[in-house]
């Protein structure tokens, strides 16, 4: 599986030249070695780091930090399920056992041959066709236990990736219910003309007249962002477009990347021209690396019909160009701080805010960083104006929201609707029945009972990202709010002590309670947790990680309690368990060697 | 000549600062102690173990990192503010291996001088265990992660003061760990030297000097004393 020294440094100096050595790219450059030679060698972090000019301590750090590197080999094949609950209610863990019996590997080990290592991952945004893998980093969905078997008979007979039937990748965009985002047709250009059209300031005005809130979540106003970028010091800015899409059951910028990556970019080029900034980057997932070509084609289409480049649509001044940066796996780096630290080469850690991005944001200039929704609704209030798009929606929630709609219905997928549209109306649409909670936002959202199904998508009352995952009435709560916290323990960046700790300390306690040795003790210790993770994290993530926890233990106690012990406290060590080794290295099995059994 | 130009208030008492102060240099300036332990008065703010979490006009974030404002209501000692304290110090005690009794530092060690202070009498939390190096390459100093709290400030010290850059963390989550800058990634094979600012900042035993064991007797040393959140206003007039 080793390469010879020659090799690697052909590939090395290939993908260093291609940034021009170019230490801010690292993250870039690491993803284009490890795709050649299959993992970042320490010897491969030491040439890098060489022809980089920084320390080989900085390239490993960054090696370690993200998901999808890996400092040894995990084989030719890196086969990862993802593991969503969404996944998990498709039947995804019968199949990753299915796959490690036929393979004949470990969860997360290389076989011995080296061929392929088969583990899980965190949800790839394909919970409306999953279960769904990534071999490589690219995408397969609607698994069968036939496919399978195919894909191990594939494996084994070592053929390329991309020899693979082409059917397997093939991504569904799942349009459901489409309003004035997802059903208007776009004819390229039309919006950046209409943007120049109304000149910087007349554009900026409008985007306030809209009241337009970012679609990532926080819901902070676009206009203000836009007009604190464009008033910063600084001799250069930027425009990034978040689209590590990493909520877990998220999934509609998957689908506006991939249909409608047009409107994306010129919402960018809009911003661009609004703020003054000339360059703009996707941060794109890592998971989303299958649309990557159509998206670099679509740039160049744009760059060939004058909507990118210099003099954009023969307006002096207005130069602006998008690149795309991959991820390699981080949750955190949705975080906007996290996400321009990968930018810049780094680990995905959150920076102490303030200073925010608008201020000093990529390479400490000034930058704008909107989700990819936002950047497409800055289109149609170039198109429409902001008066018309104000009127759409409740007061404080203008406009349409794309949900992912995903779980227990007949007709998962995308559907957009004017906000302030009930819960209970989503549910019907999408044919879901007898749903005994709704998970809204993602695992750092909020659990909905029914009744709370009258509440409302919006800012001032249910707000979302766009996930909305359903839980029919066979579905364990519990198991939900598990999968949730072990998902937050395995993308804490580790930077502070509550999220760090706490995110691991929770989902120790809830397989505890899983394993039957939970008491009433550890449901206050997580609330306990919780509350301090809450209140003294430093970023989002550790501050809603154990939000779905604490309102499962609130909405759903029964499923907690009837896991409990009825004891005041039983430990979570385990005789019989810990005296297994021991029986086996005796070989013994008889009565006396079982001292912890249970009657 | 900067010049007091406004104040503030923790837990009701006025605090005058300076333009450009966080919360936690006007508190330590003023005599107030605000538990905290990433913090180092010679390198930047880190912002990272969360023990200066104050709340301030009803938000809470790091003292070491909020800037100082006209007029800020800041509550500090108060039981809800120490007990989440008491709590981080607990996890800061479980994620790592810390033996006290057979450690060098002991007395002289910040994360212990604090839960002293908290009056913690046991790390609550069932332990991790986890797995972590111990490096005695290098001729002078012991490197032993076990007991590494990953505050950085061997990171920031090796960089921003000795120019070396001998330390990085990497990982994440509960793997997030220190690394050494050779290619061994073994300190003896770094530029290290126990001159360097980062040999002398470690606030727990992760960093120690080789060959220098129990000069001052358990008994005698820094926090034996007096507890650290005592030792506030000689620490301000240290770092003046």
């Amino acid at each position: 599986m080793g390469h010879d020294v020659s090799t690697l440094k052909d590939i090395i100096d290939g993908a260093v030249a291609r940034y021009q050595s170019n230490p801010s790219y690292l993250v870039q450059i690491l993803g284009e070695v490890q795709d050649k030679a299959n993992y970042i060698s320490p010897v491969t972090s030491d040439l890098i780091s060489k022809r980089l000019g920084i320390s080989v301590a900085d390239v490993r750090s960054v090696v370690a930090f993200y998901s999808f590197f890996h400092h040894e080999s995990r084989g030719k094949y890196r086969v990862l399920f993802s593991d969503n609950i969404t996944d998990r209610m498709a039947g995804n863990l019968a199949l990753f056992e299915h796959m490690l019996r036929r393979l004949k590997v470990q969860p997360g080990q290389v076989s011995r041959d080296g061929l392929v290592s088969v583990g899980l991952t965190s949800c790839t945004g394909m919970c409306d066709q999953g279960p769904a893998l990534l071999v490589n980093n690219h995408v397969i969905t609607r698994l069968t236990p036939r496919r399978v078997d195919e894909i191990c008979d594939l494996i084994r007979s070592k053929a390329p990736v991309s020899d693979w039937p082409s059917h397997y990748f093939k991504v569904e965009d799942n349009i459901r219910r489409a309003e004035v985002l997802l059903g208007a047709s776009h004819r390229p250009g039309e919006a950046l003309r209409a943007a120049v059209r109304r000149g910087q300031q007349g554009m900026l005005d409008e985007v306030r007249l809209s009241n337009l809130r970012g679609r990532g979540g926080a819901g902070f106003t676009t206009a203000v962002k836009w007009e604190a970028c464009r008033d910063a010091s600084g001799d250069e800015r930027f425009i990034v477009c978040n689209a590590d899409e990493g909520e877990p059951g998220t999934f509609k910028d998957r689908v506006l990347l991939q249909s409608f990556a047009g409107r994306v970019f010129e919402g960018m080029a809009i911003a661009g021209y609004t703020v003054g900034a000339k360059r703009g980057f996707v941060y794109l997932r890592a998971e989303y690396l299958y649309m990557l070509g159509d998206l670099r084609a679509t740039l160049e289409r744009m760059r060939a019909d004058n909507l990118l480049g210099n003099r954009i649509l023969g307006v002096g001044g207005f130069d602006f160009d998008i690149e795309i940066h991959l991820g390699a796996g981080a949750y955190v780096c949705g975080e906007e701080t996290a996400l321009l630290q990968s930018m810049e080469g780094k680990p995905g850690r959150p920076r102490i805010r303030p200073p925010f991005p608008v201020t000093r944001g990529y390479l400490g200039k000034p930058t704008v960083v909107n989700n990819v929704e936002t950047l497409c609704k800055t289109t149609e209030i170039a198109l429409h104006g902001g008066k018309w798009y104000g009127g759409l929606g409740t007061k404080q929630s203008t406009g349409t929201k794309i949900l992912s709609v995903a779980g227990d219905c007949d007709r998962p997928g995308l559907y957009e609707y004017t906000f302030g549209v009930r819960v209970a109306e989503v549910l019907e649409e999408c044919g879901a029945r007898d749903a005994i909670a709704v998970q809204v936002g993602g695992a750092s959202g909020t659990c909905l009972s029914p009744q709370e199904f009258g509440r409302r998508i919006s800012f001032e009352d249910v707000p979302t990202a766009g996930a909305f995952m359903i839980f029919g009435k066979d579905r364990d709560m519990f198991e939900v709010a598990r999968n949730f916290a072990h998902f937050f323990a395995h993308e804490s960046c580790g930077f502070c002590t509550p999220c760090r700790a706490g995110t691991t300390l929770i989902a120790r306690m809830m397989d505890k309670i899983a394993d039957g040795n939970g008491t009433q003790y550890e449901m206050n210790e997580i609330m306990r947790v919780r509350d301090v993770m809450t209140t003294s994290s430093h970023c989002g993530l550790g501050q809603t990680a154990g939000r779905a926890i604490g309102e499962t233990i609130q909405k759903f106690r029964g499923v907690y309690e009837k896991r409990l012990s009825h004891e005041d406290f039983v430990p979570a060590f385990n005789l019989e368990a810990a005296v297994a080794k021991a029986r086996e290295v005796a070989g013994r099995d008889d009565s006396d060697a079982h001292l912890g059994a249970t009657a | 000549m900067t010049k007091i130009t406004n104040t503030l208030t923790i837990d009701g008492r006025r605090v005058p600062f300076v333009e450009g102060q966080t919360i936690l240099e006007a508190a330590l300036a003023a005599g107030i102690y605000i538990p905290n332990l990433c913090r180092h008065p010679e390198l930047r703010p880190h912002g990272s173990c969360k023990l200066c979490t104050v709340t301030v006009s009803g938000r809470n974030g790091s003292a070491c990192t909020m800037r100082a404002l006209p007029g800020q209501e800041v509550l500090n000692n108060t039981p809800e503010l120490n007990g989440r304290r008491r709590l981080i110090l607990q996890m800061l005690f479980v994620e790592g291996n810390h033996f006290c009794p057979g450690c060098e530092k002991s007395g002289n060690c910040e994360l212990q001088a604090l839960a002293y202070d908290a009056e913690i009498l046991t790390p609550h939390f069932a332990h991790f265990f986890p797995k972590r190096e111990v490096d005695a390459s290098h001729p002078d100093v012991l490197l032993d992660l076990n007991r590494c709290v990953l505050c950085e400030r061997c990171v920031q010290a090796s960089r921003d003061i000795d120019g070396k850059n001998v330390f990085s963390l990497a990982g994440r989550g509960i793997d997030s760990h220190l690394i050494v800058n050779s290619t061994s990634g073994k300190l003896a094979d770094s530029d290290f030297a126990v001159t360097d600012k980062a040999a002398s900042v470690c606030p727990v035993g992760a960093i120690l000097v080789k060959r220098v064991g129990f000069a001052v007797p358990i008994g005698e040393r820094q926090y034996d004393a007096e507890s650290i959140s005592h030792q506030a206003e000689r620490l301000v007039s240290q770092e003046a």
